[in-house]
């Protein structure tokens, strides 16, 4: 039985959460849906956190056809959640049960390796391992994402899709902005330029612009850079920290420039075409978001979902959509056949000389607390 | 049943007052003694430790002082302004508005129906840069041509000030409302002026409004940490900024609780003063 999804089930289930969260202990009695149970064995229904906008929708039906294909395939019914808005506030919901050793009633969430959090619930013991015998279409990882810090052979993680950090601008406002130093000391860009929020992007860009070696941060490369933030600060060049919430005073002119993610500016530029990104001339940052099974989340149920979408045909399918950076080989082959445009954007399917550029934060750094702290300390926290 | 509460008649207040007291043991009470003990607490995420880690406190208290004054000082800008903002207003209601007094109250609260975020959010809208406000604002030069509302301490008190307005507005409304106009009548028949007649008589009367008012607004506003959030910058950051950085995003919970505790002290403090300063019966009506 694949009892559908009822508006009625929905507030349910949403009370359900709210109970949930607030008292871990009754978790245990209600075990609904796909969650519970540690035991590894195929349910037929599948509970899937991830981020708002992050997978193919049909604009018509408003509904995800990768996901109906793999209903239609495997009989297993999606759930598909979009409540991750931030890696922390997720963390925060979550944390209070996994640490009660319970599960959270999801088989999959979607984590972001530029922040502490995939390391820690790898290293707290807070998910499952993958299945990989039901992965099959594993091959298809590309390698470059095949052993990430935080989970060397991939026994808990598979990557969902990367992005690059890099700077845009509004063509109206200003020329092109091609340097951090540029961002952080052009007059004409004074109050009207942000940074991000995530420690990773700005710190990782400014390090880059100072020679440094964001892949190894050292407490003299990072105290250096933060001190160039915080001159800017102090100075009024920056205006503010942002999330993905540049986008409309970027578009508005409220900001000429910011740093940005590629996917984001790639959706923007269908409207705005006075929008521009690039990576910076001393190189841009890029990052993965990761699936990952909680505690007590089905990993055979889990498993074969990341099966189906490490299938090129449906990675390019979604990938196509929400252009952000596909892991899987074969994906751009594949949508060629339909979509030969996006298939040669590099922002979504970047070369090789694209993929140089960019460096990955050192995930030793992310969980460094007194680094947090001085990061906070620039962000007026 | 009946014969139950006949032979126990001295429980009835008890059984009466049980829900209420639960409710407050449950979603007050716990909390708080979690908290503090939260607060006394050593270590790194996930593993803390209770440790009568009073540290925790001074340590906060001497690394975010200038967090906490500066949300002190933008929750007491922000309730004079809804104080003098609100009070010819909400006067012209209660007694000038007539039939039409509902609608106008109406007015006050309608945007009270939207979410206190999207709410926040309209104002990155009605104060951007390229937006009507700052456009009039430089057009009458009292902001240059680079001049921004967005992103300025203005902004975020202005936030807070709109946010909270209404807090300040209907306790006020309802202390005005109940003064009998007649005794208004009776002191111009005693040859008081109408400065007199308000500073003597509609003032006074109103004054428990004014403290009743002057606390739902404070308080939360002192709290707050939305407008500092989208309307501010590193510059403005309040306390409660602090505490959702320090819950969400280092994972130092005992400093959290240590601010939050202390963040709640302080207001009690100020409004015990307070209630010392303009008399208890005021608070209470």
């Amino acid at each position: 039985m694949n009892p559908r999804m009822t508006r009625d089930e929905l507030l349910r289930r949403g009370a359900a959460g709210t109970a949930l969260l607030a008292f871990p202990s009754l978790l245990a009695a209600c075990g609904g849906g796909g969650g519970g149970g540690g035991e590894d064995e195929l349910k037929d229904v599948l509970n899937f956190a991830n981020w708002p906008l992050y997978i193919d929708v049909d604009e018509k039906t408003k509904t995800h056809p990768t996901l109906e294909e793999f209903t239609k395939q495997t009989g297993i019914t999606v759930n598909y959640f979009e409540e991750i808005n931030a890696n922390a506030e997720y963390f925060a919901k979550v944390q209070g049960p996994l640490s009660q050793g319970q599960g959270i009633d999801r088989d999959i969430f979607v984590f972001t390796d530029n922040s502490r959090f995939p390391g820690l619930l790898v290293n707290e013991g807070w998910v499952e391992k993958l299945n990989k015998d039901l992965i099959p279409n594993m091959v298809n990882l590309v390698d470059a994402q095949a052993s990430p810090p935080f989970d060397p052979n991939r026994d808990y993680s598979l990557p969902w899709q990367s992005g690059m950090t890099g700077i845009a601008w509004n063509e109206d406002l200003t020329g092109p902005v091609t340097s951090i130093e540029q961002l952080l000391e052009d007059p004409k860009l004074k109050g009207k330029m942000t940074m991000l929020t995530e420690m990773a992007d700005s710190v990782g860009l400014v390090m880059l612009q100072a020679g440094d070696d964001p892949t190894a941060v050292t407490d003299e490369t990072f105290n250096k850079a933060i001190a160039t933030v915080q001159a800017a600060v102090d100075s009024g060049q920056i205006r503010r920290f942002t999330g993905n919430d540049y986008a409309q005073p970027l578009t508005n002119g409220d900001l000429a420039a910011a740093l940005a993610w590629s996917g984001d500016i790639v959706q923007l530029l269908s409207s705005n075409p006075k929008l521009k990104w690039a990576i910076p001339e001393a190189g841009g940052m890029i990052w993965t978001d990761n699936m990952l099974i909680p505690q007590e989340g089905s990993a055979a149920t889990a498993s074969t979902y990341m099966n189906s979408v490490y299938d090129p045909a449906v990675a390019a399918q979604i990938a196509a959509y929400v252009n952000y950076v596909t892991p899987v080989k074969g994906a751009k082959e594949e949508l060629a056949k339909t979509d030969p445009e996006t298939a040669s954007n590099p922002l979504i399917f970047p070369d090789d000389e694209t993929l140089a550029q960019v460096s990955q934060f050192d995930s030793a750094a992310l969980d460094n607390d007194e680094y947090i702290t001085l990061w906070q300390g620039v962000l007026g926290q | 049943m009946g014969s139950f509460f006949h032979r126990h008649r001295g429980l009835t207040p008890y059984l009466l007052l049980a829900p209420g007291l639960a409710w407050l043991a449950i979603f007050f009470l716990i909390p708080l003694g979690f908290l503090g003990y939260q607060s006394l607490q050593s270590g790194v995420f996930p593993n803390f430790e209770f440790t009568w880690e009073f540290a925790n406190f001074t340590d906060a208290l001497s690394t975010y002082r200038e967090h906490l004054l500066r949300s002190f000082l933008y929750a007491a800008i922000a309730t004079v302004a809804c104080l003098v903002l609100a009070y010819p207003l909400v006067y012209w209601i209660a007694f000038k508005a007539g039939p039409w007094r509902n609608l106008f109250l109406l007015f006050i609260v309608a945007p009270f129906f939207v979410t206190y975020l999207i709410r926040t959010l309209a104002w990155l809208n009605i104060l951007a840069d390229e937006g009507p406000v700052v456009g009039f604002l430089r057009g009458i030069h009292v902001l240059d041509e680079d001049g921004r509302l967005l992103a300025t301490t203005f902004a975020v008190v202005s936030g807070i000030t709109y946010n909270f307005f209404p807090f300040m507005a209907l306790p006020l409304y309802v202390s005005l409302e109940q003064i009998d106009p007649r005794l208004l009548e009776a002191a111009k028949d005693l040859y008081a002026s109408s400065t007199q007649a308000f500073l003597r008589v509609t003032l006074p009367l109103s004054a428990p409004g004014i403290v009743a008012g002057t606390l739902l607004t404070f308080i939360p506003a002192a709290g707050d940490f939305i407008n500092a959030a989208l309307l501010g910058t590193p510059k403005q950051a309040m306390i409660g900024n602090v505490i959702q950085a320090k819950f969400l995003e280092s994972l130092d919970y005992p400093t959290a609780a240590s601010l939050s505790f202390i963040l709640m002290a302080t207001i009690l403090v100020a409004l015990l003063v307070y209630a010392r300063i303009v008399g208890t019966e005021k608070l209470t009506g």
